[in-house]
């Protein structure tokens, strides 16, 4: 019956936030008087594995196949519906990514279950099971009464803040059969920026628009982010421009962040960029335009030439 | 070479979201209704590959009769006919049902939808076929080119993107720049009134989730402005006052 999290590794550690996901598991589990396990597939040192017990677990189920070392949707889908079973599990966690994403939606399909994508809040259990989630892109809530016998929840980044306890998690080898079917995708290659902090798991982000005039100007926003351990962002004229990578781009038809802090550089604030960034905590603008429109969504502003304020702001982190 | 191309209508993206009915109904009054995003890149490609290699796309959409106007845009874009299964496309797990009965009767070489809606943003209807109908899934797909039966796809991960290769049939969610989205022409308006647009009954009546009610976001708080002479304040008021760092 214990509740399940599904959990990922990031280069053999546990991400950021598959800890938050670990913790807001162990918590439902407490609403419902059963404990928490998690479920990781991919190779990991078992101290790193048993951190897991830090965030609430008390169990976690190592799929230690070695077919499992590259991150597969598909082929972890059967693996957590095959921990689901063996647990009895009624509610599984996870944290979105674009790996959850896909493995979510293939689990959904398996085991009939009852989803809620972008789940933001704990649950509700006093009558049904009712969980809060970001809808329209982040411009509303919606309470969903998740009828299944079986739910799925994929919690937003900063649904919850993790408190560390002085505890580890028993970790048990997992070894389901795997099925052939799920390995049908070959990948031919895979570029990533490594050592980068991932912009989905940030705290904090800077991201600039086309304010910054061209991809020849982007060390005045890389030196801020390196300062604050931000990840850089962009709006969606500078990626289509080719300014920055796809994986950069923020808002309506990019990616949807909510990070502590939003720095937005020379960006005017569209409602469709708005829309993937509006859930941050702190929303700061920097605009030459005193008429832009962010700063009606912002918490602190600054009327200026992003040249001349960015970097007196790295100089200003520097010092702290 | 089958194609069959999902499609959702939704509320522009420019759309201010409210409820009435004591929060649990959207307010459709005034709101303009779009084919989704992500939906538009779908077709749009579809309609390159048509036109490379001779393809038939046929559009789907889960919805009441309301979602007309944006099933008939697609067909002016470019696709051959059309579907809509009619009922109120209210969870994931019923929508995919209704999408993997159509396509287990007609069997299409590539089924292709959006990354995600963008009134649920859910992400997943196209896992949940993928799995209804045993064949793989693939997200966010941002390059689609096809060789024979071999799909070469490029897909974007965290922090980067990945070359992938796999056999038809599958399921994708699209994004950008996977095609630049297509407005239609007059002609394509004109002939898109006679292409046959068939409506059928939903299978199944499974809804894993209801929404008992909406919210709206509370308001942010007053901006404060920090004169640019003075632009390290902001970074003490993020340290001492947002605490944030
Ligand atoms: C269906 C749809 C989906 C979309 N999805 C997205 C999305 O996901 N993400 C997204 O970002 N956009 C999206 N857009 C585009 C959106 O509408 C805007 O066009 C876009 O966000 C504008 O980008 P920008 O702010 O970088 O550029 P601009 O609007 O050109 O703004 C540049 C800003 O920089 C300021 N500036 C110029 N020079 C300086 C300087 N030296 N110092 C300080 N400030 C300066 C200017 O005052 C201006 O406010 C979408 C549009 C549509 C129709
Ligand atoms: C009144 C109302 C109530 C709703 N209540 C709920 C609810 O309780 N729970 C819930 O999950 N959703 C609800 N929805 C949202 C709606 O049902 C979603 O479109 C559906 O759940 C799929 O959303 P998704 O975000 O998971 O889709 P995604 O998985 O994000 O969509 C990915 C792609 O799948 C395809 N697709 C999605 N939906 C359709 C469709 N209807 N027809 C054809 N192709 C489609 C599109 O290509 C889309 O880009 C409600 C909608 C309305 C209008």
């Amino acid at each position: 019956m214990s509740v399940l999290i599904f959990a990922e590794l990031d280069e053999g550690k546990l991400k950021k936030s598959s800890q938050e996901a670990i913790f807001y598991g162990a918590k439902v589990a407490e609403m419902l008087g059963t404990s928490a396990t998690a479920i990781i597939a991919g190779a990991a040192d078992n101290t790193e594995l048993a951190s897991a017990g830090k965030f609430g677990a008390t169990k976690v189920l190592h799929a230690t196949d070695a077919k499992l070392n590259e991150p597969n949707g598909m082929a972890y889908a059967t693996v957590v519906a095959a921990a689901a079973q063996q647990e009895g599990s009624k509610v599984i966690v996870l944290a979105k990514s674009s790996l959850a994403d896909a493995m979510t939606a293939r689990l959904a399909g398996k085991l009939k279950a009852g989803l809620a994508a972008n789940v933001i809040e704990l649950p509700n259990v006093s009558n049904g099971f009712v969980v809060k989630s970001s809808i329209y892109t982040g411009k509303a809530f919606a309470f969903n009464d998740l009828k299944a016998d079986i739910k799925i929840l994929a919690i937003k980044k900063n649904t919850i803040t993790p408190e560390e306890k002085d505890a580890s998690a028993a970790v048990e080898a997992f070894t389901p059969t795997l099925n052939e079917a799920d390995f049908a995708i070959s990948v031919k290659s895979t570029e990533k920026s490594s050592g980068d902090i991932l912009l989905p798991e940030a705290d904090f982000v800077v991201s600039a628009g086309r304010g910054l005039k061209g991809p020849e100007n982007w060390s005045v926003v890389e030196d801020l982010a390196k300062a604050l351990h931000a990840a850089t962002a962009c709006s969606k004229p500078v990626s289509d421009l080719d300014w920055r990578p796809h994986s950069e781009h923020v808002g309506q038809t990019g990616l949807k962040i909510s990070p502590n802090l939003y720095i937005a550089c020379g960006i005017s604030g569209a409602i469709q960029h708005l829309a993937g960034v509006n859930s941050s905590k702190v929303i700061v603008v920097i605009n030459k335009d005193a008429d832009a429109p962010f700063f009606k969504s912002a918490d602190y502003g600054i009327v200026g030439d992003v040249f001349d304020v960015l970097p007196r702001l790295t100089k200003a982190v520097q010092a702290l | 070479m089958k194609i069959l191309v999902c499609v959702t209508s939704v509320p522009d993206t420019t759309t201010k979201i409210t409820f009435t009915d004591n929060n649990t109904k959207l307010n459709k009054a005034g709101v303009t209704f779009i084919t989704g995003p992500y939906d538009d890149y779908a077709l749009a490609r579809a309609v390159e590959l048509k036109e490379k290699t001779g393809a038939t796309i046929t559009v789907l959409n889960v919805g009441e009769a309301d979602s007309e106007p944006v099933i008939r845009k697609c067909l002016a874009i470019g696709a051959d006919d059309a579907i809509r299964v009619n009922a109120e496309p209210t969870d994931a797990y019923f929508v995919a049902e209704q999408i993997a009965a159509i396509a287990k009767e007609n069997s299409y070489d590539l089924i292709l939808m959006g990354r995600e809606s963008i009134d649920y943003n859910g992400g997943q209807v196209h896992g949940i076929v993928g799995e209804m109908l045993g064949i793989p899934s693939i997200s966010p797909v941002m390059l689609l080119d096809l060789d024979g039966d071999t799909a070469k796809i490029t897909r974007e991960i965290e922090g980067g993107k990945e070359s992938l290769e796999a056999k038809l049939p599958l399921v994708l969610g699209c994004q950008e720049p996977i095609a630049e989205w297509k407005i239609p022409n007059m002609r394509g308006i004109m002939t898109a009134r006679t292409k046959p647009l068939k409506v059928v009954e939903p299978t199944g009546t499974d809804k894993l989730s209801t929404v008992a009610s909406y919210e709206l976001p509370a308001p942010r708080g007053a901006v404060k402005m920090i004169p640019a002479d003075a632009a390290e304040t902001l970074i003490q008021l993020l340290h001492t006052e947002a605490k944030v760092i």
